[in-house]
């Protein structure tokens, strides 16, 4: 028993990460008054690029930088498109899930002799109770991308409600007119907070290729960054509701882990959709009104109301 | 000077030169990968004129993806971001599948039943979502991307049990072929239509491929949702929940009521894309999938190429689809990555999404042509009155 549990929150944390990184930025985005849809793009852009540094470099945590600077890279783009030129921001967004992804692929394929995956890296990120422990702590010994998420989260939501830059940050995105007025630059608001969220889905992106696999694939990131965008709305535009909604996310695949293991005769197909049913189902039974920021998505133009 | 402001300032120059500037970014990648941008350009332009048979192809694979753009530039009509639309498409070809597994008519009665099916299980499972926000106040984006999981998970399912899975195949039973809407699917086995098709090249070319009715309803769909979006009061008051939802209300219309009814009209439109691939394309039965095919992701591309038109989807399906299509022949015929073309699709995407600076830019040059024949009057003015100032 203690055993199947052990394994749940293993499995748990596991499939949640990846998809923690991306919410938590697009958290950040969305406070700030841009929208993020394009977060698949930039995890993909990340996991290609922390796993081929992982590779090349035989060290993974430069990986991992290098995953958040490619992220960040690309989010650099929706930035200047949405606060500098007013774009519409679920476009720039779409077109980022679309060139993220291709840019990927085009690269693995100049840098891997045309092959559309990456070798296998050959340092993973280290566990947290080291190579094999026993017992129960296998179980539980997560990868320290999962430590630094939760460590991330903590932080994020300590900044952002209980210090003034968490305030400036919001006000943009509450009331950028009114932020602007007392002397709070919007744009260079908008800009950190855009360019984080892209370096934080980038490290999510790494966090799959570094340390659950060890190679970049073409299904590597297959809809967890559509996820992480459905997870800041579950969680309300809140850091550690966006992270709580990712772990029930991840809880649920573990979930179909657990059952799809034999003793129970339900079609796996069945059990694979238990995580999306879940969602909504929460959803349906905990109506409530939406808080997201009011500025969200709205181009902020100087001097118009 | 007039002229070009006012050319300018239609919507339809900044998509033309987004796409423009769309190629020359692609050429200058391909450049810096050490590929000729040339022959690259030579070989898409091959591979969609090269023979007729490419032609079909490109036509084939963009009737879907004008359906899922159609379907998705109505919802966001309504401010309504249709991220479900592959999930509408997938439970529409499994339901066209199904009935053209379990239902034998004559193709008079097959087809238009097939594609009902698609319809309607599109129509209902886009209405689940309008509901689902109208009623729970559940965000379309979370409930979409959940439900387009659900139907990939489900369609997977239903299609691996007995009597509708083909032994030895990942897929369901093809459908009778009176539901098929490829031309003259019958006549093709025969030896006269051998014959024919040695003796008619083009034609023979043309045949060979999955070529069918399909677009001509793509086409048709694309010109009605046009039609009730500017021309109805139905589709008055979507554009004004679109504009402003609290307006719109006060004014009297029913809010709720329109988002189901438009993700009802928006997911029946997936759900037909799904179905006329079943009817059109081999092997007409649904195939168990891994991931998702995009047919309804790459709808979004479409309907933001399109600037949300029904009809410039049209033209942006048929894009994208040929883009696709000849990207496989810049890979063949060079050597290039054939993913040089999603990078091409997703920077006109991108610059289309920056393409207001072109009217902003239009504005400023008319501002400046407005100020100069100001001056050049008041010129005009200072000789007639003999040099007396203007105040």
């Amino acid at each position: 028993m203690l055993n199947t549990i052990t394994l749940i929150i293993g499995i748990t944390m596991m499939y949640a990460t990846p998809m923690a990184f991306a919410a938590l930025g697009g958290v950040i985005s969305e406070l700030s008054g841009v929208t993020n849809i394009g977060m698949e793009g930039m995890m993909t852009i990340g996991a290609f690029v922390g796993a081929s540094v992982g590779y090349f470099s035989g060290n993974p945590w430069l990986g991992v930088i290098c995953a958040g600077l490619s992220g960040g890279a690309l989010a650099l783009f929706h930035a200047i498109a949405s606060i500098e030129f007013h774009a519409d921001q679920t476009v720039s967004g779409v077109a980022l899930n679309l060139i993220g992804p291709a840019v990927a692929l085009f690269l693995c394929r100049q840098a891997f002799d045309g092959s559309a995956v990456t070798q296998p890296v050959e340092n993973k990120l280290p566990k947290l109770f080291g190579p094999n422990p026993d017992g129960i702590l296998g179980n539980l010994n997560v990868d320290m991308m999962v430590v630094i998420a939760l460590i991330l989260v903590l932080i994020a939501w300590f900044i952002l409600y209980h210090t003034k830059w968490g305030l400036r940050i919001r006000a943009v995105g509450e009331n950028p007119a009114a932020a602007d007025t007392l002397g709070v630059n919007v744009k260079l608001v908008r800009y950190i907070c855009v360019i984080l969220s892209g370096f934080l889905a980038g490290m999510g992106g790494a966090a799959v290729t570094l340390s659950i696999v060890a190679q970049f694939s073409q299904t590597s990131i297959a809809g967890q960054g559509y996820m992480a965008l459905a997870a800041v709305i579950f969680g309300r535009w809140l850091p550690h509701g966006a992270y709580l909604a990712c772990l029930l996310f991840g809880f649920a695949q573990a979930l179909t882990v657990v059952l799809g293991g034999g003793a129970v005769a339900i079609p796996t197909q069945i059990i694979a959709m238990l995580p999306y049913l879940m969602t909504i189902l929460i959803l349906v039974l905990f109506v409530g009104k939406s808080n997201a920021p009011k500025a969200d998505g709205v181009p902020y133009i100087k001097g118009r109301r | 000077m007039t002229k070009f402001i006012t050319i300018l300032k239609k919507p339809v120059t900044g998509t033309l030169i987004s796409i423009f500037f769309g190629f020359i970014l692609a050429g200058v990648i391909l450049a810096f990968a050490g590929y000729n941008p040339f022959s690259a350009f030579h070989a898409l332009i091959t591979g969609i004129i090269g023979r007729p048979k490419y032609l079909a192809n490109i036509v084939v694979k963009s009737t879907p993806l004008i359906l899922t753009g159609v379907s998705v530039a109505f919802a966001y009509k309504m401010g309504l971001f249709n991220i479900g639309a592959e999930g509408q498409y997938i439970v529409g070809a499994l339901a066209a599948n199904l009935v053209g597994i379990f239902v034998n008519l004559p193709a008079v009665l097959e087809i238009p039943l097939v594609i009902a099916a698609g319809v309607a299980a599109g129509a209902l499972y886009g209405a689940l979502v309008g509901w689902l926000k109208a009623r729970f106040k559940i965000h379309e984006v979370i409930s979409g991307i959940m439900l387009n999981w659900i139907a990939l998970y489900f369609s997977n399912w239903v299609i691996s049990l007995e009597g509708i899975s083909k032994p030895n195949t990942s897929g369901a039973y093809p459908i009778f072929s009176s539901g098929w809407t490829t031309f003259l699917p019958e006549w093709k086995s025969t030896e006269a239509a051998a014959d024919f098709m040695t003796n008619h090249p083009y034609l023979g070319d043309v045949l060979r491929t999955d070529f069918n009715g399909g677009f001509i309803f793509a086409i048709a769909l694309a010109i009605i949702a046009s039609f009730v979006l500017y021309r109805t009061t139905k589709g008055y008051q979507l554009r004004a929940v679109g504009d402003n939802t609290d307006a719109a209300e006060f004014a009297g219309i029913d809010v709720k009521k329109n988002i189901i009814h438009t993700m009802l009209i928006s997911g029946a439109m997936a759900g037909l894309a799904g179905a006329l691939n079943i009817a059109g394309n081999a092997p007409h039965a649904v195939m168990q999938l891994a991931a998702f095919e995009g047919n309804g992701l790459n709808g979004l591309s479409v309907a933001f190429i399109a600037d949300g038109s029904p009809l410039g989807c049209i033209f942006s399906g048929f894009l994208f689809g040929g883009l696709l299509y000849a990207g496989q022949s810049i890979q063949y015929m060079i050597g290039a990555p054939s993913e040089i073309i999603s990078i091409l699709i997703g920077t006109i995407v991108f610059l289309v999404a920056l393409k207001d600076v072109v009217i902003v830019l239009a504005n400023k040059l008319e501002a400046r042509e407005i100020l100069k024949n100001k001056n050049n009057t008041q010129d005009k003015d200072k000789q007639v009155k003999g040099g007396v100032q203007p105040c």
